[in-house]
């Protein structure tokens, strides 16, 4: 259920971006098993990383049904929940991730119209 | 995972059909006398309070006491206070945290969220807790759970809707998980807890409450309700100290307690005699009850020494006095406490009244008399608890207190400062404690003659015959006396005029032998008188016995010598010769 993807490649996409444009993002999203909510948060995650931060980013998607022990060393209580490891400071953002704009507030990623 | 359910019915049947429930004991002192067995097994239990009431501190002995004592390991998880602030808290309890969590009896999970970081996008559940909880509890097999404080969640999670779902679903989670679980809840104004807890833990909840009054604090335990169980309704006052919690269950006593006709001196004999010749009941309260300075003290000590002597355990309870400072001041009057207190018969238990609220006090009197098990307790002085305003409380203590002792068989000797005043009966309508009491000595001080000296009486005695002399009593340097009683035209005598009665008493005496020995010389006087007249009389008599033989010798004398003179002048005739010697 882990999936690694990194993909360093140039960025082409700086016109999407104001602040921090060269930022690299290190994202982890604690899901559970195959449960609805956590099905569409990866599916979500993805989609937005790779509609904005293409080339720079790390996503690791961690199944605690299957490391639950990893909850509590990441102090994770809701499920799914998605760490902004880098860039700092950390946050955090839960829910299956279904509202874009919001997930884009909590990365601190603004798009330009 | 199961799904978000609000569905609470089914599990509220089984509960009627229950007849015994199933019940883990805490180990808390007393709580499990309150609850008749402990929590309730497999299901959570509310228990809420204000800041600072010690919920923290009760959840964490339930784990405690359940991983020491019941072989049941329990997981704490904690909310407001990092692993390293509670192994550091409740070590001052005496609890080994860290080498409980080596040995695999508790767990500690901080679950830690900081709001500012969080944001929402979409739908979420708390699984995240489920899936650590439930590691927690499967790593070590634990029994219990404490949630401490769930309700915390509620300011960092923005949506408290989800919220509460969550932990409704959450405690149907743990009674699925069979563990019996505490969970802690801040009170709210209106509310048991603030967030409403309350309407999803519905099987026990208790309430901890830390209350001020006159500047007093008091923690109190009450049990609001316990479904399926009897259980004890009042407050019941509890203490934290080095042994963790203590709670009494003291106002559940009926008077049934036996009693003893076993009968102990006082120390000292005069007043033993006036106790019916043998002194107090074993198991009786006695009152001693005075205005200052008139040796309520020197007595309870006395009746300690004696106590000691006898190889008795007495428990002192000082409010006034330093236990040094006792020592020293009754060695002043001949009681050896000292030795008492090396001997281990004595022990003092020295507390400022205002060192803590009335039913810490008697919460901690509860737990001495429990440790130390003494055959008499002395509160010296009572008074001193009765602070503005609480004599009714203080009243009601004293009951439980003495409740307490006479179940345990044990004599309670208590001293009560009397507010000055002239009028007794007035002094008693401040404390009316006196209707709890068996046998209650007053002493006082009577101002006489430029004096103040001390008196005695015995207002009641139960269940003897008791004298009823106003004694004067003075400290010797061999400890209290009792004086003789010298009635005057003002009641008892006392001081000098007690001297100077006990003087003139002498006086008279001596007056009155020398006035025997006087009449008694007189008539020895008159005697020897008498025997010398008659001695005289008799010396008389014989002289005049002697003369009057005399006279009548010389009476028959002259007879014969005229009837010789007749024969002879009759021979000188020479006529009728025959006739003379016929005669003859």
């Amino acid at each position: 259920m882990t999936t690694n993807e990194t993909e360093n490649s140039t960025y082409e996409c700086e016109e999407t971006l104001e602040s921090s444009p060269d930022s690299f993002y290190l994202l982890k999203l604690y899901v559970l098993g195959t449960t609805p909510n956590s099905q569409h948060a990866i599916k979500n995650i993805k989609n937005i990383c790779e509609e904005y931060l293409q080339g720079r980013y790390t996503l690791e998607v961690i199944d605690l049904y299957q490391q639950p022990q990893l909850a509590q060393g990441e102090q994770i209580i809701a499920i799914p929940t998605l760490i902004r490891k880098l860039p700092l400071p950390l946050r955090r953002i839960l829910g299956d991730l279904s509202n874009a704009e919001r997930v884009l507030v909590g990365l601190d990623i603004q798009r330009i119209k | 995972m199961n799904e978000n359910t609000t569905d609470n019915t089914s599990t509220s049947v089984n509960h009627k059909l229950r007849t015994q429930l199933p019940k883990s004991l805490t180990g808390i002192q007393g709580l499990d006398e309150i609850t008749d067995g402990g929590l309730p097994t497999g299901r959570p239990t509310l228990l809420c309070g204000g800041a600072g009431c010690g919920k923290t501190l009760l959840a964490m002995e339930f784990l405690v006491r359940g991983a020491t004592q019941f072989n049941e390991p329990g997981v704490f998880m904690a909310f407001e206070e990092t692993p390293n602030d509670l192994i550091k808290n409740v070590a001052s309890l005496g609890f080994d945290l860290v080498d409980l969590i080596d040995r695999k009896k508790l767990v500690l999970d901080f679950v830690y969220i900081e709001r500012s970081e969080i944001e929402e996008a979409g739908e979420y559940n708390l699984d995240g807790l489920f899936i650590r909880l439930a590691f927690a509890i499967d790593s070590i097999g634990a029994k219990r759970v404490v949630l401490d404080t769930i309700e915390s969640l509620f300011t960092a999670l923005p949506n408290p809707l989800v919220l509460r779902a969550e932990l409704r679903r959450l405690f149907r989670w743990l009674k699925d998980k069979d563990v019996t679980a505490i969970i802690t809840g801040e009170r709210g104004d209106e509310t048991l807890t603030r967030q409403g807890l309350e309407e999803y833990v519905s099987d026990c909840v208790i309430i901890l409450d830390h209350r001020v009054t006159a500047q007093d604090s008091t923690r109190r335990l009450r049990i609001v309700k316990y479904r399926g169980s009897m259980h004890g309704t009042n407050e019941y006052p509890f203490l934290i100290d080095e042994n963790g919690l203590s709670i009494l269950p003291i106002t559940s006593l009926g008077l049934q307690h036996s009693v003893s006709y076993e009968r102990i001196s006082t120390g000292i004999p005069r007043l033993d005699t006036m106790l019916d010749n043998q002194g107090f009941f074993r198991g009786s309260t006695i009152l001693i009850y005075g205005t200052a300075g008139t040796g309520k003290t020197s007595f309870a000590s006395q009746i300690a020494e004696a106590a000691c002597r006898r190889g008795e355990r007495v428990l002192y309870f000082s409010f006034e006095e330093s236990p040094a400072q006792m020592i020293r001041n009754m060695s002043s009057i001949g009681i050896d406490l000292q030795w008492c207190v090396e001997s281990k018969l004595l022990k003092f238990h020295a507390n400022r009244p205002t060192f803590s609220g009335l039913e810490t006090h008697l919460a901690t009197m509860h737990r001495e008399i429990n440790t130390f098990k003494p055959q008499i307790v002395i509160a010296d002085p009572l008074s001193s608890l009765h602070i503005e305003g609480k004599s009714a409380e203080v009243k009601a203590v004293l009951m439980r207190l003495v409740d307490f002792l006479k179940t345990n068989q044990i004599t309670g000797v208590f001293t009560s400062l009397a507010v000055a005043s002239a009028e007794l009966p007035e002094l008693f309508n401040a404390h009316d404690v006196t209707s709890l009491i068996d046998t209650c000595l007053i002493v006082r001080s009577v101002e006489s003659g430029g004096e103040r000296n001390r008196v005695l009486s015995i207002l009641k005695s139960r269940g003897m015959a008791h004298s009823n002399q106003i004694r004067e009593f003075i400290l010797t340097g061999h400890g209290i006396e009792l004086c003789d009683v010298y009635g005057g035209s003002e009641g008892v005598l006392t001081g000098s005029a007690r001297m100077a009665q006990e003087a003139k008493k002498v006086a008279v005496a001596l007056l009155h032998r020398q006035e025997t020995e006087y009449k008694q010389r007189e008539l020895e006087n008159k005697h020897s008188i008498l025997a010398a007249k008659i001695a005289t009389l008799e010396a008389e008599f014989a002289v005049q016995k002697v003369e009057d033989e005399k006279i009548i010798a010389q009476e028959i004398r002259q007879v014969q010598q005229l009837e010789e003179d007749r024969l002879q002048m009759e021979a000188a005739r020479e006529a009728d010769a025959a006739k003379v010697n016929g005669l003859i």
